[in-house]
């Protein structure tokens, strides 16, 4: 066995250990298992919140595009920022609200606002419907670090089989407690490596960030500025608006808003969480310096790059380090959104569909008896393959993006909008994503004759504009009837 | 009246309006080309627009006593 596989196996150990740990004394029912018992502070909430947003996506996704692409992979820097300026005003609200109603997950708080059950269903169905490509990012993630760190011993599939049985065990030992520990052995970990590698290669390989961006500049001339057309400026625009709302509509972040013991967390979040964002600047450095050492990268292998640079400039014992960061980079969100998942299936959709009230120890024991089997369904899904891991979450975020218009609309006390205008809403807009992913269809095949300013816009927009349409136009037909039997929050 | 709490568009608008004019390489700040100095800029004044956000909200909970805690 090599060194660096040596250290990564190591690393899941600790990592598991650290999850068994923390479910000691803890009794396990379905709000202990999902949320925590409600009793978090400032700084696990923060790191468990920033374990969900630095994935394999940020580690591999980010520098693969800085590789790859370049300009146009700093959306990524851009819409966690507006998104963490948003949520000091939607956050406390959304936490007050199911705080005071004790509701555990997204599709509890759609049920409860709209007083729709049939809503909560749709939305739990769209919710993990978005959920699995984010998750087969993650095992690709895995199957991408173990092979690589293997020097080619272990296949990727091999190693997307072997992750994936990692991260079932992983999710079954622990619970969410356990992926608030390793979050904060996580980010300790990532926090190093981004740094080290993205001050160290620059600096050591080409004489500074300066330099290096000068070196680029001159290789690849408008690499570093956003192109005339396709990634425009109004492509970034338009991306980084829809991930920006589309931010706090995925179930796990959202279910994790209410592990916080107050609401007071969330706005001293949104002032922190900015500055953390900058650790994606050292991923970025990374890419770039790996376009000029390790260059010819294409396709879907531009998300090698950051290992490829680590194992030419340090070896294996350094990839072994990075290989672990990378390792709970995937392992931490992976957790969630598998936990996520399948508390949703089992519990705001079987729960729901088959009879009324189902015991409380069967949904639980649904919920993990489902872990597996979402697992596998990832893992065939990954094991076909084709997409980058940017452009697997770009997808991703136009399925959930859609929720933000009906939960936006849900917040004020007097209802604004109907039930049937919120679930026609949501299925339009649906339906818009769907259609336009299989077709393929971008903004300039469906308006070909419009200004490069309209046609290189986010296609998702088409999504979100027929999805608001329809929602203002049902409510307007079915309006007046009072919504919900609303509670005061 | 809240009129502070509007503060929060500024950093969408700066950051996002800001692109198509910011999108060169050009001077370099801080060893970064133009257009990735300009976002990480504002990914800094987001923080500090919020904090301020913070601050005087804190402020006016404090003096309104038990209204909010």
């Amino acid at each position: 066995m090599n060194p660096a596989l040596l250290l990564i196996g190591a690393c899941f150990v600790v990592a598991l250990a650290l999850g068994i740990r923390a479910r000691r004394g803890h009794a396990m029912t379905l709000e202990q298992w999902t949320v925590g018992g409600r009793g978090f502070g400032t700084i696990l909430v923060f790191v468990l919140m920033a374990g969900e947003i630095y994935t394999t996506f940020t580690f591999l996704g980010g520098s693969g595009w800085a590789y790859g692409k370049g300009a146009p992979a700093f959306y990524i820097l851009c819409y966690g920022t507006l998104a963490y300026a948003m949520s000091y005003f939607l956050l406390p609200v959304v936490w007050r609200y199911a705080n005071a109603h004790a509701l555990v997950s997204q599709a509890d708080f759609f049920v409860h606002k709209y007083g729709s059950e049939a809503l909560g269903i749709i939305v739990s169905v769209v919710s993990v419907a978005a959920m699995i490509p984010y998750l087969v990012l993650q095992l690709k993630g895995l199957g991408i670090i173990v092979s690589e760190s293997s020097a080619g011993a272990i296949s990727a599939a091999q190693a997307v089989w072997t992750g994936s049985v990692v991260l079932v065990i992983y999710v079954v030992a622990s619970g969410v407690r356990g992926s608030a520990w390793t979050a904060v052995l996580k980010d300790i970990m990532i926090l190093g490596v981004a740094l080290m590698l993205g001050i160290y290669l620059p600096a050591r390989l080409h004489g500074g960030f300066g330099a290096m961006f000068a070196q680029i500049d001159r290789a690849h001339p408008g690499f570093l500025t956003l192109p005339r057309t396709g990634m425009s400026p109004a492509w970034f625009i338009s991306t980084v608006v829809l991930t920006a709302l589309g931010f706090y509509m995925w179930p796990h972040t959202f279910a994790s808003c209410y592990t916080a013991r107050d609401a007071n967390v969330f706005r001293r979040n949104a002032v922190v969480m900015p500055l953390y964002q900058l650790v994606l600047l050292f991923v970025f450095f990374t890419g770039f310096a790996a376009l000029l050492e390790v260059p010819g990268l294409t396709g879907t292998a531009v998300d090698l790059s950051l290992l490829r640079v680590t194992d030419h400039a340090f070896g294996p014992w350094i990839l072994g380090v990075v290989g672990a960061a990378g390792l709970l980079t995937a392992l931490v969100p992976g957790s969630m959104l598998l936990m996520s998942a399948c508390t949703i299936l089992s519990k705001n959709v079987y729960a729901k569909l088959v009879r009324r009230h189902v015991p409380e120890a069967q949904v639980t024991w649904l919920a993990r008896a489902l872990v597996p089997i979402v697992a596998l369904l990832s893992v065939l899904l990954t094991l076909r393959g084709g997409s980058t891991l940017v452009l697997l979450l770009l997808a991703a975020y136009n399925v959930v993006t859609q929720l933000f218009p009906a939960l936006i609309l849900s917040l004020p006390h007097r209802p604004i909008v109907t039930r049937q205008g919120a679930i026609a809403g949501v299925l339009a807009g649906e339906a818009t994503v769907v259609a336009l992913t299989l077709t393929g269809a971008t903004m300039g095949s469906l308006f070909p004759s419009w200004p490069p300013v309209i046609t290189d816009l986010n296609v998702g927009i088409v999504a979100m504009v027929v999805n608001v349409v329809v929602l203002f136009a049902v409510s307007g037909l079915t309006g007046r009837r009072p919504t919900a039997p609303q509670t005061a929050p | 009246m809240r009129w502070y709490r509007w503060l929060a568009v500024v950093p969408a608008i700066g950051m996002l309006g800001g692109v198509p004019f910011a999108n060169r390489v050009s001077p370099y700040v801080l060893g970064l080309p133009f257009l990735l100095f300009w976002v990480t800029a504002w990914v800094v004044l987001t923080s500090a627009i919020m904090w301020l956000i913070y601050a005087l909200d804190r402020a006016r909970e404090r003096n309104a006593g038990g209204d909010r805690r």
